[in-house]
């Protein structure tokens, strides 16, 4: 039927111009998927008082995105992590959600519907949004416990179950039917999971729809060399078991056991209720470009449908499908004419990219072929008449977009021709790769984001409103939200269309939260945080347990906010300040002793002396900071080594820490013609009231007795150059990567002086920078007039600085060897267990 | 002995978030992991990288961040994550009345 008809139907004086005070239309949604849901979120962005809407959903789920379901699978999602609408969504556009309980009938005449519960609403408009049905071949032994779809939550849950009982002794391998794009994400999250997965795949190529046969070699090339096991032209004859799966027979008469089956064939339309209804069904619900079925009060979108002959499997359709309902259902004429679907395998780590039609078997088809083995790039496009119709990429799939937009808009593309399998920067720039203009260059409505349908223009006019940030783009348009494989594009459109005003934004502490370092800081003192498992907690984490860079920055944070009553988390530590020494390329240690301002004596020259001999440590080195540092130590060996020093009266030099590392001097006025004051000791001083104390990144001090600076006073994160009036004071040196020399902070007259200014400024640092940062770029970043202003200009700020740091060194003065060479942690050291191996007859 | 596992003592001798290691004469080093959701995974101890031994690095989720270069490996494969390629092998564990058993066969093949 035409949309006219449509809207000049009975219902037609419910129309636009409807008052206020008449009842609004009943709009009954039966399916609470990625397409109904959708579908209802258009029509609130369009007007959002128009219906009233009630959804029905089988499973027992708010909304979530069905496609993000293998990174639920493999582990790196949660689900509250794919969850679309919250329940306050519903609540908020007063929509009723039915939950658990599917609708079984729909009465036409009657125009009510009725769940299995025996409810009965009656609608005004109906949608059915009923998706797909996996497809289960009916080989012996398909409905045995232990066969499963991978469809929803819950077949999620019986594969975590499965994956869980292997890991614990129990169970065995498993088994993926299907090798298309659900099969293989399947496969990749079971073996994540360590469970041993064979794929069984009838045709020769793995993703044969969606890819060529020398793609879909690559393909399985790449998966085989991940350990899972592939078999093509396997054709399954049985799944066998007593009372449960216990493996999969083929044709050839291979048998493979396995306690899991996952058949991911393929879905088909869910029509069945359609079809009762007596709707026009053919391979999907018959609608019109409308998206109105049979029955002119009831409408469908999504998998279910079929348009123009065709069905869509894959979740681009759905937008366009959705739009074109939701004018439709506000009155405004956008008739939905299909859909052009590309493919992304969202399988991590494994680029392929797949549109149109690649078979070649069309008449004047033509194909350019770019193969690289040694990079592992396969580039394929068909050409016909000039045009694109389909394109294969494998391995670098940055031109997809290109080749998707020049593909859907049909373009000539005989002046590229000669360049275009290169790609567009090399094809529309003379070789001059800028991805940027590559990005500039698309269409409005090319699509950025797959996994929720956002264009670039969508894109774009959502930054133009304000959302100048990746993350104001994902919270606004959804782009870059979901699998993130758009990040790149969504941030050079950010780029593009902010210009140079850009602001790239804070960064996140790592990929487990939404919060900065500074953040969290704060949000740690306001509420009162006292472990990593609170912040965690409070603060949302998307990990379970963080991750290496969030661990050992909350740790940190914890520690240095709550001095004396945090509990330190070693498992939070990097291997060096573990284990107290540095961790060396061959794994054995390197171990440093403090030597107080550079300072040695026969006493300890000797401990190092018969440490290096007693050990068998291969090279000991004088360090760049003037210390001695002993190479090649087992870690079994260190806390006899530590003994042996400590023995000695020396302590951890924390050459290891993000700490206080060396104070290094020049001699001073004691020895050298030119000194003006006492470096030497002044050094030491320095060294004995801020050693021990963990910071955000290293921490190097120096002094030095003269401007002649013997000591690099000025390229260490605090220096001391000795003048005759005094003391200049310097601040945010680095002779790292990138060398800075400091900035002056000021200049003092007295050593106390010296040593309360330097604690005050350590403690600044502590407190404000963001672990991993060194003095330099803090300095940088906050500005050298703001730690004048905070250590030099305000001196009640300055002695409460000071004060916070010294209370904080009563709690962190201690020496860790000690407690190691005492036997404090054991375990750090010693093997669990040590095996020689058995001889086969000692065995029987 | 137990069959074709070793007992390598109480899963309690692993910090939880930590490791421990086995030590196999004349051949290399078992790394035994315990993990915050308290399963427990065993590897050869050397980064497929570098090296590096994967006893000492930071065990979060189910995987461990190699202490030389950060290769995060996942603790159920072994395999390198994102964009780094590599294994490191497995060793089949167990844990029985709260003892780590883990299989003498593998043991051996991965230490090898």
């Amino acid at each position: 039927m035409d949309f006219q008809d449509y809207r000049a139907g009975e219902h037609a004086a419910d129309g636009p111009d409807t008052g206020p005070a008449s009842p609004r239309e009943h709009l009954v949604v039966i399916g609470n998927g990625m397409a109904g849901c959708r579908a209802v979120e258009e029509l609130l962005a369009r007007d959002a008082g128009r219906y009233r809407v009630t959804i029905f959903g089988a499973e027992p789920h708010v909304n979530y995105n069905r496609i993000m379901l293998s990174p639920v699978l493999a582990g790196e999602k949660s689900f509250d992590e794919i969850v679309i609408n919250t329940a306050d969504w519903y609540r908020e556009n007063g929509i009723d959600l039915i939950v658990s309980d599917p609708v079984i009938a729909i009465d036409r005449a009657a125009r009510t519907v009725t769940s299995r519960s025996g409810r009965v609403v009656a609608y005004d408009r109906l949608l059915i949004a009923t998706g797909s049905d996996p497809f289960i071949i009916p080989v012996p032994g398909y409905d045995l416990p232990g066969v499963i779809s991978f469809r929803d939550m819950k077949d999620v849950d019986t594969m975590v179950a499965a994956a869980d009982a292997k890991n614990n002794g129990g169970g065995g391998e498993a088994i993926v039917i299907g090798g298309g794009l659900l099969g293989l994400e399947a496969a990749h999250g079971l073996s994540l999971r360590g469970m041993k997965v064979t794929v069984l795949h009838l045709p020769g190529t793995l993703m044969e729809r969606q890819l060529d046969e020398a793609a879909g070699w690559l393909l399985k090339t790449a998966l085989e060399a991940r350990g899972q096991t592939i078999l093509t032209g396997a054709d399954t004859a049985e799944i066998f078991g007593q009372g449960k799966v216990e493996g999969v027979r083929l044709k050839d008469g291979r048998e493979i056991p396995a306690s899991l089956v996952v058949m991911a064939v393929g879905i088909r339309p869910s029509v069945a209720l359609a079809r009762e209804a007596g709707l026009e069904v053919g391979r999907g619900i018959k609608v019109d470009d409308h998206m109105v079925t049979s029955d002119p009060a009831i409408l469908a979108v999504g998998e279910c449908v079929e348009h123009d002959g065709q069905v869509y499997g894959l979740v681009a359709p759905l937008w366009d499908m959705c739009r074109s309902l939701a004018d439709g259902l506000t009155g405004k004429v956008n008739p939905y004419r299909g859909s052009v679907t590309s493919t992304k395998l969202k399988v991590s780590g494994i680029d392929v990219f797949s549109a149109g039609d690649f078979s070649g078997a069309g008449a004047g088809c033509e194909d350019i072929v770019l193969r690289d083995a040694s990079r592992g790039v396969y580039k394929r496009l068909v050409l016909q008449d000039d045009r694109i119709v389909g394109a294969v990429l494998y391995g670098d799939t940055g031109d997809g977009s290109w080749y998707f937009d020049l593909l859907r808009k049909g373009e000539s593309v005989a002046d590229l021709r000669d360049l275009l399998i290169f790609g567009q920067a090399f094809a529309s720039g003379g070789g001059q790769a800028d991805p940027k203009a590559a990005v500039a260059a698309l269409s409005d409505d090319a699509e950025i984001c797959g996994c929720n349908g956002v264009s670039k223009g969508q894109v774009v006019s959502c930054i133009a409103k304000g959302a100048h940030s990746l993350d104001a783009v994902r919270a606004t348009c959804k782009a870059s939200a979901s699998c993130g494989s758009c990040t790149g594009l969504v941030e050079t459109l950010l780029a593009i269309t902010l210009g140079d005003d850009v602001q790239s934004g804070p960064k996140t502490m790592c990929k487990c939260t939404s919060f900065t370092h500074d953040d969290v800081r704060r949000e740690i003192i306001a509420q009162g945080m006292k472990s990593i498992p609170e912040v965690m907690q409070k603060l949302h984490w998307g990990t379970p347990d963080g991750c290496a860079s969030c661990r050992p920055a909350l740790n940190y944070y914890l520690l240095c906010a709550l001095p004396g009553d945090y509990v330190d988390d070693q498992q939070s530590r990097f291997v060096n300040e573990r284990l107290h020494a540095n961790i060396q390329k061959d794994g054995t240690y390197s171990v440093v002793p403090r030597m107080w301002g550079g300072l040695t004596n026969p006493r300890e020259l000797r401990a190092i002396a018969d440490v290096v001999e007693k050990y068998e440590a291969p090279m000991v080195k004088v360090t760049g900071g003037q210390r001695l540092d002993i190479f090649g130590i087992k870690k079994e060996d260190l806390p006899a080594v530590w003994a042996d020093l400590n023995a000695a009266g020396m302590v951890s030099g924390h050459a290891y820490g993000k700490a206080l590392r060396t104070v290094k001097t020049c001699v001073g006025s004691e020895w050298c013609r030119f000194g003006t004051q006492d470096s030497t000791g002044l050094g030491v001083r320095l060294e004995k009231m801020s050693w021990g104390s963990w910071m955000p990144h290293k921490f190097k001090i120096a002094v030095s007795g003269c401007p002649r600076n013997c000591a690099e006073a000025t390229i260490k994160d605090f220096g001391v150059v000795c003048v005759d009036s005094g003391y200049e004071l310097h601040v945010a040196g680095n002779g790292g990567i990138h060398v800075r020399a400091t900035d002056l902070l000021c200049r003092v007259s007295t050593e106390q002086q010296v040593l309360d200014y330097c604690a005050a400024y350590i403690q600044l640092y502590r407190e404000e920078a963001r672990y991993l940062e060194r003095t330099a770029p803090w300095v940088e970043r906050v500005g050298i007039d703001y730690v004048k202003q905070r250590i030099v200009e305000d001196e009640v700020g300055r002695e409460a600085l000071c004060a916070r740091f010294l209370y904080s060194q009563s709690f962190s003065q201690d020496d860790p060897w000690a407690a190691r060479a005492e036997g404090g942690e054991r375990e750090q050291h010693a093997h669990m267990a040590q095996f020689k191996p058995v001889k086969a007859e000692e065995m029987a | 002995m137990i069959g074709d596992w070793l007992d390598i003592g109480w899963v309690n001798e692993i910090p939880v978030r930590g490791s421990r290691t086995v030590t196999v004469d004349g051949a290399g080093e078992i790394a035994v992991f315990r993990t915050g959701d308290d399963n427990v995974f065993a590897l050869r101890n050397r980064c497929p990288h570098k090296g590096g031994p994967l006893s000492q690095g930071i065990v979060h989720g189910h995987s461990v961040a190699c202490p030389l270069h950060n290769w995060n490996i996942a603790l159920a494969t072994g395999e390198a994550q994102g964009e780094d390629k590599g294994c490191t092998p497995t060793i089949p564990v167990k844990v029985d009345g709260g003892r780590v058993l883990i299989c003498r066969t593998g043991t051996l093949q991965a230490a090898a």
